[in-house]
């Protein structure tokens, strides 16, 4: 699972992406979603747009929605932090669609333990924000996963994360 | 020291013979001023989400780049936002303009100073963010250009007008942003989900 190579699943997801017509896909990078990220830049018919910070984002979406396009929103599971009063203020508050694929840290071997508190914290905080979780675990339901999650959403169906666990990404090695 | 300007006259101002621009305003102050104009099925209002109009605008803008959007803000809601000052500059959309109602205070809860009264210059930093186009205007017929410049469309542009303190009466538009929501999709053609 902690290949070194290139895995199917990073493409599996942007292919889902394709086929939910998601036109604008933003980000603060992780490792995790660096795969992802360079088709996303790579793709011209695609905006992949760098935020300072995930609330951006989560703005960014709503104003895409208000225009008529998707969006999805990448993250690290620390961004989630950052995005709280976005998701309650804008997209609950105005029932937007929401689509944001989160990498897990802090919970598969994690090396950096001021990782762990907030990402012990995302279920539950993503749970009381009324966003629907959705785990990936197996790396063969990569497409399937993402593209239910995000068909329910932008059906109205409300906010949806893709948590992407640390244990398909493996785990950051701090050696010195 | 706060500006010599109206805020309800300067939106007034920008919002004349809008034509198909589409609007976003952030929480407080601004989005009352819009509504003071005129409601409008092009407006978007915040009603929360501090720090996230300019944001809110990006997302709208590269989605209809045929459309001019313009953002309207205060002064307290850019300050929380301005890394997306960064995030606009470098993603560069065509039709894109921001102006901050700078009354050097949080006039929706008190009228404490914000930054832009003591050493902060948005315009400066919008500047610096790399939106070439940025002033700082005091002045009326500043307005009245920048309302030129932010019609014409090309590369972002950015206004802090200096306003006076002071906050005029209240006028609300629509609370329900789920309304307004599908209210603006509409006039845009689209769907309802
Ligand atoms: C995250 C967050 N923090 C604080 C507030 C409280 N709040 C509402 S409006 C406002 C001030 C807005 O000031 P400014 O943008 O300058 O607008 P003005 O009223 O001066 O036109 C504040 C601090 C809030 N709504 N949300
Ligand atoms: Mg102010």
């Amino acid at each position: 699972m902690n290949s070194q190579s290139t895995p199917a699943w990073p493409d599996e997801l942007f292919r889902a992406l394709r086929a939910l017509d998601v036109r604008q896909i933003a980000y603060v990078p992780d490792a995790g979603h660096k795969q992802l990220l360079n088709q996303a830049l790579a793709e011209p018919s695609i905006e992949a747009i760098a935020l300072t910070t995930e609330q951006e984002g989560v703005a960014l979406a709503a104003g895409a929605w208000l225009g008529g396009q998707r969006a999805a929103v990448l993250m690290q599971s620390s961004g989630l932090g950052n995005c709280v009063n976005a998701i309650a203020s804008i997209t609950r508050a105005c029932q937007f669609p929401l689509l944001m694929l989160i990498t897990m840290r802090g919970e598969w071997g994690e090396g950096n333990p001021w990782q762990v508190p907030m990402g012990t914290a995302l279920a539950p905080v993503l749970d009381t924000m009324g966003v629907h979780l959705n785990r990936l675990e197996d790396p063969g339901a990569a497409y399937a996963t993402l593209h239910a999650a995000g068909t329910q959403c932008f059906a109205g169906g409300g906010p949806a994360a893709l948590l992407i666990s640390q244990r398909l990404i493996g785990a950051k090695a701090f050696v010195e | 020291m706060s500006g010599p300007l109206e805020r309800r006259a300067v939106v007034a101002e920008l919002l004349r013979e809008r034509g198909d621009l589409l609007l976003v305003t952030g929480l407080g102050g601004t989005t009352w001023d819009a509504a003071a104009v005129a409601d409008h099925d092009n407006n978007f209002y915040l009603w929360g989400g501090m720090g996230l109009a300019v944001a809110t605008g990006l997302g709208l803008a590269l989605a209809q780049p045929q459309r001019q959007v313009l953002v309207i803000t205060g002064d307290g809601e850019m300050l929380m936002g301005m890394g997306s000052l960064a995030t606009v500059a470098n993603r560069g959309p065509t039709n894109l303009a921001i102006a901050v109602i700078d009354n050097e205070r949080y006039g929706e809860t008190g009228e404490q100073l914000t930054h832009t009264a003591g050493t902060t210059d948005l315009a400066a930093i919008a500047l610096a963010n790399g939106i070439s186009d940025s002033r700082e205007i005091t002045d009326f017929d500043g307005v009245t250009t920048y309302r030129e410049r932010l019609h014409a469309g090309g590369d972002s542009c950015f206004a802090a007008i200096k306003v006076q303190a002071g906050n005029p009466t209240m006028v609300l538009p629509p609370r329900d942003g789920i309304m307004v929501k599908y209210r603006f999709r509409a006039a845009l053609g689209l769907g309802g989900v």
